[in-house]
């Protein structure tokens, strides 16, 4: 018989945690610091005018773009918080969470044969996107010695003709990475010399915890060959709403436009009425989540430092991204021994690409409590690691 | 008052019995500055007590508590104050309140027994002088008190990776 599935789908690869999930879910009193969502139910507002609106009837499909009253919310938001001016009419529109946004993103914008550059660690549907649209992913290294923000030297080097896009996600998912104003300008004098387009995941935006996000869009002339992709799913605790928006030039956004009413016709109504709610009177149970990550992230960042575990300080997000260079182990070996002898899951930071070998994503949306014993078992495992660990240096060296 | 005042107020209005040093790194300040902050706070009367918000009814020895509502005279000079002022003296009534709509006080009043708590609005509410009117609601069950509520734990219904 014939291969029955395409050459594409057999070549992006399956998740890189697979194996992990399957040996979590048969083990007990397991603290999860693996989960890349809030630990908060949905505001209870926001999840009452859904239900009301799910009771007048209103469950039907909605205009392509999105319902009207959610575009123009958004606009007026984007405006007052990030100095972004998108018109709701012809340069937006809301997806099924920031994970359709990028596919008709990449989709949008890429030819086959194009190169995009993928700035790494990442999350992890980046490079496959690119390549089911025919593109050719290209790494650009996000390190530990700039605080894992993309260093313009680095892209430089990957830039060929070829390259068409880049895509990057500042604050970052898995480091906490942010990228300032000046950080943002170097990239931006890259991307309109080479005529890129920029692809900028925005995401984690509100999680900023000093000073304040700096959108792409609104540095050096990047506004008109930027989209902007953001959601409600960390900073309101909606994941499962599935509610995203693209925000881009019209000509891209008509573009991507197409791709998305075939694809997906609209974003779930449900999810749209209540992202309405959250955009217009959510703010106040927003910034209480944002303040208690920000109170977790000092004391987790400060724990894992303290039983010797190195970790820059990230600066949004809820991710910390410690290196466990120290324990003698891989990424993976580590991420595996805590699990199965610790009963704590983190993620081995090689599975968002390179950059992340040698360091673990911990995502602090967890309780003060989980945090504080799922440190205390690390502190244990990690001295333990200590006690035996090779020494890093050759044979020779002994002599 | 600044936002590390407000913040320290929040994080202790959740757990008052966060330490100096965990207060200090959750914050990002130095432990005298904490410390120094704290006792302003106190000082000054903004931190009034620090407590615990307790399920009496598990605990097993459980207290019976009524909303009293009072329709007062006041008094010329000192509205309510000096009858709120003896009322509140009573180590029966937990809280005291004036209020807007039918009635002027509202108290929540706690007893071992409803009839001990019928009692004491009987023999000592009631009868006050300016006191025209009481209206007594038994407390059957508490949801949620002082911003806790009393459901049970909720599992984590997250799965254990996502990325």
């Amino acid at each position: 018989m014939r291969d029955l599935v395409s050459r594409k789908a057999r070549e992006i690869p399956p998740s890189g945690i697979r194996r992990f999930f399957e040996l979590a879910l048969t083990m007990n009193e397991v603290i999860s610091l693996g989960v890349g969502e809030p630990d908060f139910s949905t505001p209870w507002n926001i999840c009452e005018a859904s239900i009301y609106s799910i009771e007048q009837g209103g469950t039907s499909y909605t205009p392509n773009r999105g319902i009207g009253p959610l575009r123009e919310a958004l606009s007026r938001w984007l405006r007052d918080h990030y100095r972004l001016s998108y018109d709701p009419e012809n340069e937006m529109i809301i997806t099924s969470g920031v994970s359709e946004g990028l596919d008709i993103a990449i989709r949008a914008v890429v030819d086959p044969g194009d190169e995009v550059l993928v700035a790494e660690p990442c999350y992890v549907s980046y490079s496959p996107c690119v390549t089911l649209s025919g593109g050719t992913p290209v790494p650009v290294p996000c390190v530990e010695e700039d605080q894992f923000r993309l260093n313009p030297d680095r892209l430089m080097e990957r830039v060929t003709g070829k390259s068409k896009a880049l895509v990057m996600n500042f604050p970052n998912n898995p480091t906490g990475a942010v990228m300032g104003r000046e950080d943002l300008r170097a990239i931006a004098d890259i991307v309109c010399d080479h005529d890129l387009v920029l692809i900028s995941d925005e995401v984690y935006s509100e999680l900023t915890y000093s000073g304040n996000h700096v959108a792409a869009a609104t540095v050096g002339d990047l506004a008109q060959r930027t989209i902007t992709l953001n959601g409600f799913s960390k900073a309101y605790a909606m994941t499962g709403w599935r509610i995203g928006y693209l925000c881009a030039p019209q000509e891209i956004c008509d573009a991507a436009l197409k791709i998305h009413q075939y694809v997906m016709l609209c974003a779930p109504v449900m999810g749209q009425v209540a992202a309405l709610e959250g955009i217009r009177r959510g703010e106040e149970e927003k910034d209480r989540m944002i303040r208690e990550y920000h109170v977790r992230r000092n004391l987790f960042v400060d724990g894992l430092n303290s039983i010797g575990l190195v970790c820059h300080r990230p600066e949004g997000a809820f991710y910390a991204f410690p290196s466990v260079a120290e324990t003698g182990l891989s990424d993976q070996e580590f991420a595996e021994r805590l699990l199965l002898e610790e009963h704590v899951a983190v993620v081995p930071g090689n599975v968002f690409g390179c950059g992340g070998e040698g360091h673990v994503r911990c995502a602090y949306a967890v309780s003060r409590e989980d945090l504080a014993q799922a440190l205390q078992r690390m502190k244990g495992f990690v001295s333990r690691c200590q006690e035996t660990a090779v020494p890093l240096v050759h044979p020779h060296d002994l002599s | 008052m600044d936002e590390k005042d407000l913040l320290l107020l929040q994080l202790l209005e959740e757990n008052s019995r966060l330490t100096t040093q965990e207060l200090a790194v959750m914050t990002e300040m130095a432990p005298e500055e904490v410390a120094a902050r704290v006792s302003a706070l106190e000082s000054s009367g903004v931190i009034c007590s620090y407590t615990a918000v307790i399920d009496w009814e598990k605990a097993g020895n459980g207290e019976v508590s009524a909303i009293i509502e009072l329709k007062v005279n006041p008094e010329r000079d000192f509205g309510y104050d000096r009858i709120a002022e003896r009322l509140s003296r009573f180590r029966q009534v937990r809280s005291l309140r004036l209020i807007t709509g039918t009635y002027d006080l509202q108290l929540t009043v706690t007893g071992r027994t409803m009839q001990e708590v019928a009692r004491f609005v009987s023999e000592y509410i009631a009868p006050m002088d300016r006191i025209r009117e009481t209206a007594t609601h038994i407390v059957m069950k508490s949801y949620k008190e002082n911003g806790r509520t009393f459901r049970e734990k909720e599992g984590d219904e997250r799965i254990p990776y996502s990325l």
